[in-house]
Formats: C-alpha cells, sequence, structure tokens
C-alpha cells in the first residue's frame, strides 16, 4: 500500500468519501457555524488529510478578511457641508 | 479593524479567526452608540457630523450595490440621512445603530431601485444571479475519472501570508478587489457588502434583507467564492483592474 492508498482508505472509510469538490461548497457552512457536530468532523478529517483544501480554506479566510478592511471612501466635503446644512434646518436642530 | 496595519502572520490569523467567528449573534446598540444617539436627539451638530464621517461611505457603498448609477446611489445615502434624522427619536436601540441605518438605505434603495429599474433592460449579470448550481470552483479543477476523481488537479497556491496587508496597500490591488465587488450581481453583492465589508451579523443582514438564514449563506458562499476567484486571478495570473 502506498502513503496515498492509506489516504483515500482513510478518508473512504472514517469520513465518509468528501471529495474536495464537496469541500469546497460547505466551506461557508464552516465558516459560518451552521454545520452539525458529524458534519464538521467529516470536514475536519478532509482538512487534515488534504493539502489543497487547507489552502483553500486559508484563501477563504484572507480573502474575507481583506474585504473587511477595505478602506471606506470620505466624505466629499461639499457634501458634508450640505447635510449639516440639512440638519440645522430640522426641527431636532436647537442652536444654543 | 480598517486600519491597514502591517502585523505579524500570527497576529493576523489570531484576528481572522475573532472575526470570523466572533459576534455572529445580533448586536444592540453599544454603550458609545448610544451616547452619540443621545446628543443627535439633543441637536447636537457635532454628534451628526460624527455619524456622517463614520457611515457616509459605507451608505454609498452599498446603496452602489442597488442601483446601478453613482450619482442616484449618492440621492439614496442623502435622502437616509434626512431618514435617520426623522427616525431618530424613534430609535429604540435594539439593533446596533448601524444596522439601523443600513436598514432605512436598503428601503429607499429598493424604492429607488424599483423606478429605475423600469427604464433599465434585463441585464445578463442579472440572469447568472439566478444559477443555484453555480460550483465554487471551476469544475475542471477537479478529476472527473478514477480513484481521485472530485479531488484536485492541482492544488491551489498558497497565498502569501500577509496578503490582505499587501493587496490594501497599493491602489491597484484595492481597485482590484472594488472592482470583484462590483462584478457581482445586486444580491451577492448587497450581502458581501453587509457581511464582509461591513461587518454585520447574519441576523442582522437576513433582517436588513428579509431573507432566511439559509438563503442568506448560500447567497454569502457564491458571492464569497466568486471573490476569491478573482483574486486568485489577480494574485497568480497578473490579471489587472480594468
Amino acid at each position: 500500500m502506498t502513503r496515498e492508498d492509506i489516504k483515500i482508505y482513510v478518508l473512504d472509510s472514517l469520513a465518509g468519501r468528501m471529495t474536495c469538490r464537496e469541500f469546497v461548497e460547505i466551506v461557508t457552512d464552516y465558516l459560518e457555524g451552521s454545520m452539525t457536530f458529524w458534519e464538521r468532523i467529516r470536514f475536519h478529517l478532509h482538512l487534515g488529510l488534504c493539502f489543497g483544501c487547507r489552502v483553500y480554506l486559508r484563501q477563504m479566510k484572507q480573502a474575507i478578511h481583506t474585504l473587511g478592511r477595505l478602506p471606506q471612501e470620505p466624505v466629499p466635503p461639499a457634501v458634508r457641508e450640505q447635510l449639516l446644512e440639512r440638519f440645522r434646518n430640522t426641527s431636532l436642530h436647537r442652536p444654543w | 479593524m480598517r486600519q491597514v496595519a502591517a502585523t505579524v502572520a500570527g497576529q493576523v490569523d489570531i484576528s481572522i479567526e475573532q472575526e470570523l467567528f466572533g459576534g455572529s449573534q445580533a448586536r444592540s446598540s453599544a454603550p458609545e452608540e448610544i451616547g452619540l444617539l443621545e446628543r443627535l436627539r439633543q441637536g447636537d451638530e457635532a454628534a451628526f457630523a460624527s455619524l456622517v464621517d463614520r457611515h457616509h461611505g459605507a451608505l454609498l457603498r452599498l446603496a452602489m450595490a442597488y442601483v446601478s448609477d453613482r450619482s442616484i446611489a449618492e440621492e439614496v445615502v442623502q435622502e437616509t440621512w434626512m431618514g435617520v434624522l426623522e427616525g431618530v427619536d424613534r430609535f429604540e436601540g435594539r439593533s446596533s445603530l448601524k444596522t439601523w441605518i443600513f436598514r432605512i438605505l436598503t428601503n429607499k434603495a429598493k424604492t429607488r431601485g424599483v423606478r429605475e429599474s423600469r427604464h433599465v433592460s434585463f441585464s445578463p449579470l442579472a440572469a447568472s444571479q439566478e444559477n443555484p448550481e453555480e460550483p465554487a470552483v471551476d469544475p475542471t479543477r477537479f478529476q472527473t475519472t478514477g480513484h481521485w476523481a472530485g479531488y484536485w488537479v492541482s492544488y491551489p497556491q498558497p497565498w502569501d501570508e500577509n496578503t490582505p496587508e499587501k493587496l490594501l496597500l497599493s491602489q491597484e490591488g484595492t481597485t482590484f478587489l472594488e472592482q470583484a465587488i462590483e462584478a457581482l450581481p445586486g444580491k451577492l453583492r448587497q450581502i458581501i457588502v453587509m457581511r464582509d465589508v461591513e461587518g454585520l451579523s447574519s441576523d442582522e443582514a437576513c433582517n436588513i434583507l428579509g431573507i432566511s438564514e439559509t438563503n442568506q449563506r448560500v447567497l454569502l458562499h457564491r458571492a464569497r467564492s466568486r471573490v476569491r476567484k478573482a483574486l486568485e486571478k489577480y494574485l497568480e495570473g497578473g490579471v489587472r483592474p480594468a
């Protein structure tokens, strides 16, 4: 038995065969914490045995992390001034 | 959270975990927000200015996910601010202030979007939104026959540990990512902006969009998969922003 054969044997018998193709479709369920206990076990087993899917999960996390750090466009000064002007004209505004 | 800081790899990892797994519950208003609200209700202009500074960019980004035209999006954001001022006395702080403002925006944007759609022809992008079977990864990347059917043909290439920082430090990288978001069809774009760019919880996003948790997750999955795919092309293949 080669190393790869052992690997696939473990995958098949323990994890119920999860392919990489299946893995990439349930990554979000995993990250969202919406898996059942057994789904999570299967996911982790595949993850532990598959380098490609470890990379994939990592890329997904990096992508999400990058999205969360996108800089915001600053408010254009004219727009800001216009909004504050409108604020002054509302009933909320009490100049004192 | 939004500052682009040079962080060592280990720390990035921890912060990613925290961001992904922390705070999936709907949040009520933070004490700091309540203070701001109180000042706003009392007519404090500086409080309003601070609210505008803090959220205007996010509102514009979200508005753009509803209406195609930038000038219309800007109007929607203005209307939203007026809505905030009109409604501030009724806001009870059961959701976070941001969620509440986002909800006002989506209502204004939807009204506007419906009006606009009468003039806009059906776009091919809207059609691709309807494919529920869209795979996260190009099927040709997986083997089709033999013992390893369904496994990678060749593994994805690991990205540099500091990918988020590196991408965002360059104007080109930021532009590319913005364009990847813009290329998403409406619903996918709305969900990814709310969840991943603005950091709303799934409860908050479901609430604003009026969709089920499962539906939300399916949309988010497709949106994230497309963005990852785009980034992969950019990082490995030298695709450049248009």
